[in-house]
């Protein structure tokens, strides 16, 4: 072998070796992206439920007209007597952190900075006066802002934003100031330590710095967010919103609705009595039922139309595609996938140039497609797992095109060697998958024991990948992801079984069924939020009674086939109190995933 | 089963597994992919190890006559199920690489320094990019000696492929 001959050899071998790590990292990311829009659509499955109790479980309401109410999230009183409880609230001689006059001042921009720097605490009271003042000046804006460039101001557009990302863009882009605008096209901050603090500083820069549109909704920032824009028009050229557009947005329409009614992208608007019943909500996850003579008090007209209601959840999921026409968005379960002639068809119509969109993760931080007519940012960096992605944002000034700027947050990301970066999101990705496995441990058997004929325990790759697909609902190279879930034979057969080996759900009693807990397990994200919803006082306990009349109801929507008194047994033995309440969250924390190879690493 | 039939199955897992390679990098979600970026990346996901100048002679035959940048799977799959099934472009094995390396440095001191090893990728064969360079680097160099032990340097790899 002569030295020209060596050094092909390596070339060669070092190429492949790459592009296989390449691959790992998208198929890690795939993993990702797959079950986190499964998720997004089993939140559309937990809508689908409030509405499907209201329907038929009227009695319930009866008893209790509160829970409408609570379950619809129309605010009690005005925010009038709120804040003079909150100026009743004391700030302590002996508090050391940031004070803040209102109305504020730059000065307090300043002092709010420096001391999250020193790492202090904002007491509350200032917490809920920020908020306060940023909803009644959120209230007097309008659905879209319209904002201008100049040749001395520029604009900053910001994805999807956690907090590091938040640091590190304004560390590097400056504070938002007169000639440094931002907008933060949603989702900002609800990730990452210090969110709170972020939050509050971008609440505390003046609005005509600072334009914010977002759909997730915090507990306590339910209100503020509510009243936060829906979009931003620039220069009457470029529109920016969150997700995306449909063939029937109506931008017009969109300018007028009332935009705090929507409250939240998980409760669709229920027809009052004199509306049309007939046409089916479009949700696009299955059937939904309408509740039909729902009586209510006059709460329940705080809210908007059908109609309004899928013009922005377009707006807020749409997602743009390479394949033309406008088509049901199946992967989130609302808004739609929108073509390049969709785009041309609505930047036309409104006289736009552009659209700038967030919504999704991109490897690079931002991709551009329809012939440069959509940019996608987003600012979320390692937004899965560290070394997923970068993150972007986008400066614009009058005329020019638009400049895009990548980062990766932490330095120990950057100067870790790829196979390192591709090794842990893997592994965290398989996690992840192996968990979503377990969960369906029992429906995933059955698949594979129908299959097996013969009973050896194996099936061929392309049986196992049909019911691993069919069962998980998730769209994967399965085969190539096989080698990380289960063993082979030697004939490139499944063990099936293997998959289930070093990882299980730990059982909080001994006795209790696998069905059970697996669901349980699945689903005790749904049910935290609807115990939430039932447990008015926020004591964090409710009553068995009421324990079982939601179970029941879950039960037969969501068609899960476990009997009544397997659950009753189980609820009984962890009222550990025996006074016949149930702390729900010692109740749901009790469902976790054992990966007994963690166990053993731990032990080693 | 007999042979025909097994060779039906046989064929019909590669265009299985060939699909899900490259829906994996379409991000589209419209059956094509970009030719410069991701074809090689595909390919070369798949098991085979082609060299640049293979590399292009595939690339040709699946490219469109006029080409647009961009390959279609329609075109892609009938080419990479033959290559597949002819087990065309087999890996390096491990020695095949160990004695390539030995070759490269005939004083048998069992390691490379830096420039040595970016002189013979970037100048000779078939040369790295800068980008290759620095990404190899960067995993393969020994901070300290600023030099690459190439039989670790394998050995991990090896390790970290299976």
């Amino acid at each position: 072998m002569g030295s020209l001959k060596a050094a092909l050899v390596i070339q060669n071998w070092y190429r492949g070796y790459s592009a296989r790590l390449k691959a790992r990292q998208r198929y890690a990311l795939t993993i990702f992206q797959s079950i986190e829009y499964a998720d997004e659509q089993g939140q559309l499955q937990l809508s689908n439920f409030f509405s499907f109790m209201l329907e038929n479980y009227t009695h319930i309401h009866e008893k209790d007209p509160e829970l409408v109410a609570r379950l619809f999230g129309s605010t009690l009183q005005d925010c009038k007597d709120r804040q003079e409880y909150v100026s009743c609230i004391d700030v302590p001689d002996s508090y050391n952190g940031p004070r803040l006059q209102f109305p504020l001042t730059f000065t307090d921009i300043d002092i709010l900075v420096e001391a999250f720097k020193q790492q202090q605490i904002l007491h509350a009271r200032y917490v809920l006066e920020v908020l306060f003042e940023t909803k009644k000046v959120l209230k007097h804006m309008p659905n879209f802002t319209h904002v201008k460039t100049s040749p001395s101001k520029e604009i900053t557009i910001c994805g999807k934003c956690q907090s590091r990302a938040a640091k590190l863009i304004f560390r590097s882009n400056g504070l938002p100031s007169g000639g440094n605008s931002y907008i933060f096209n949603g989702d900002f901050v609800d990730r990452g330590k210090h969110s709170i603090e972020i939050l509050m500083i971008l609440f505390v820069i003046p609005q005509s710095y600072l334009q914010m549109h977002g759909k997730k909704i915090l507990q306590i920032l339910e209100d503020v967010y509510t009243w936060l824009p829906i979009g931003t028009i620039i220069d009457n050229e470029i529109l920016v919103i969150h997700g995306g557009i449909s063939e029937s947005t109506d931008l017009n329409l969109l300018h007028h609705i009332e935009r705090n009614k929507m409250k939240s992208v998980l409760m669709p608007p229920i027809p009052l009595d004199g509306e049309d019943h007939d046409t089916d909500l479009k949700t696009k996850v299955g059937a939904t039922i309408i509740p039909r003579e729902v009586k209510t008090n006059g709460s329940l007209s705080e809210q908007l139309t059908k109609h309004e209601w899928e013009q922005v959840i377009d707006i807020l999921w749409s997602d743009p595609r390479g394949k033309r026409g406008c088509y049901p968005n199946t992967s989130r379960g609302g808004g739609c996938y929108f073509g390049p002639d969709i785009t041309s068809k609505v930047l036309n119509k409104y006289q736009l140039k552009m659209l700038i969109r967030s919504h999704e993760c991109k490897p690079e931080g931002y991709e551009i497609c329809h012939d440069g007519k959509v940019v996608t940012v987003f600012s979320a960096s390692n937004y899965y797992e560290e070394g997923s992605n970068r993150g972007a944002y986008i400066k614009l000034c009058c005329d020019m095109t638009p400049r895009f700027f990548q980062y990766q947050v932490t330095r120990t990301t950057c100067s870790r060697p790829l196979y390192q970066r591709v090794n842990a999101i893997e592994s965290s990705a398989i996690r992840i998958l192996k968990e979503r496995m377990i969960s369906r441990k029992t429906d995933l058997i059955r698949a594979f024991q129908l299959q097996d004929r013969s009973k050896s325990g194996k099936l061929s790759m392309g049986q196992w990948a049909f019911s691993m697909e069919n069962i998980l609902g998730l769209n994967l190279p399965w085969r190539s992801l096989s080698s990380h879930l289960v063993t082979t034979d030697k004939n490139g057969n499944i063990n099936y079984m293997s998959s289930f080996q070093d990882i299980h759900i730990q059982k909080p009693v001994k006795e209790a069924q696998s069905t059970l807990i697996e669901t349980l397990y699945r689903y005790r994200s749904d049910l935290q939020i609807i115990f939430n919803v039932i447990d008015s006082d926020h004591s964090g306990l409710i009553s068995m009674e009421e324990f079982r009349a939601m179970w029941k109801l879950f039960n037969s929507h969501y068609s899960i086939h476990i009997d009544d008194f397997q659950v009753d047994e189980l609820a009984e033995r962890m009222d550990l109190n025996k006074d016949g309440s149930i702390d729900f969250n010692e109740f749901l924390k009790a469902f976790y995933v054992v990966h007994k190879l963690d166990k053993l690493m731990l032990a080693s | 089963m007999d042979g025909a039939r097994e060779h039906d199955v046989i064929v019909a897992e590669y265009h299985k597994k060939i699909k899900d390679a490259f829906e994996v990098f379409d991000h589209e979600a419209n059956n094509t992919v970009d030719v410069r970026f991701e074809i090689g990346t595909i390919i070369r996901s798949l098991g085979c190890c082609p060299s640049e100048g293979e590399l292009h002679d595939l690339i040709a035959e699946v490219e469109e006559e006029e080409p647009t940048g961009y390959i279609r799977f329609e075109k892609f799959l009938p080419v990479m199920t033959e290559v597949l099934l002819e087990r065309r472009y087999r890996p390096i094995p491990e020695d095949t690489l160990l004695r390539a390396f030995e070759v490269l440095d005939p004083s048998k001191r069992g390691f490379l320094t830096k420039e040595e090893l970016i002189k013979y990728m970037t100048e000779e064969g078939e040369p790295f990019s800068q980008e290759e360079m620095e990404e190899m680097l960067s995993a393969a160099i020994d901070p300290e000696s600023n030099s690459i032990h190439y039989k670790d340097y394998i050995a991990m790899m090896v390790v970290d492929e299976s």
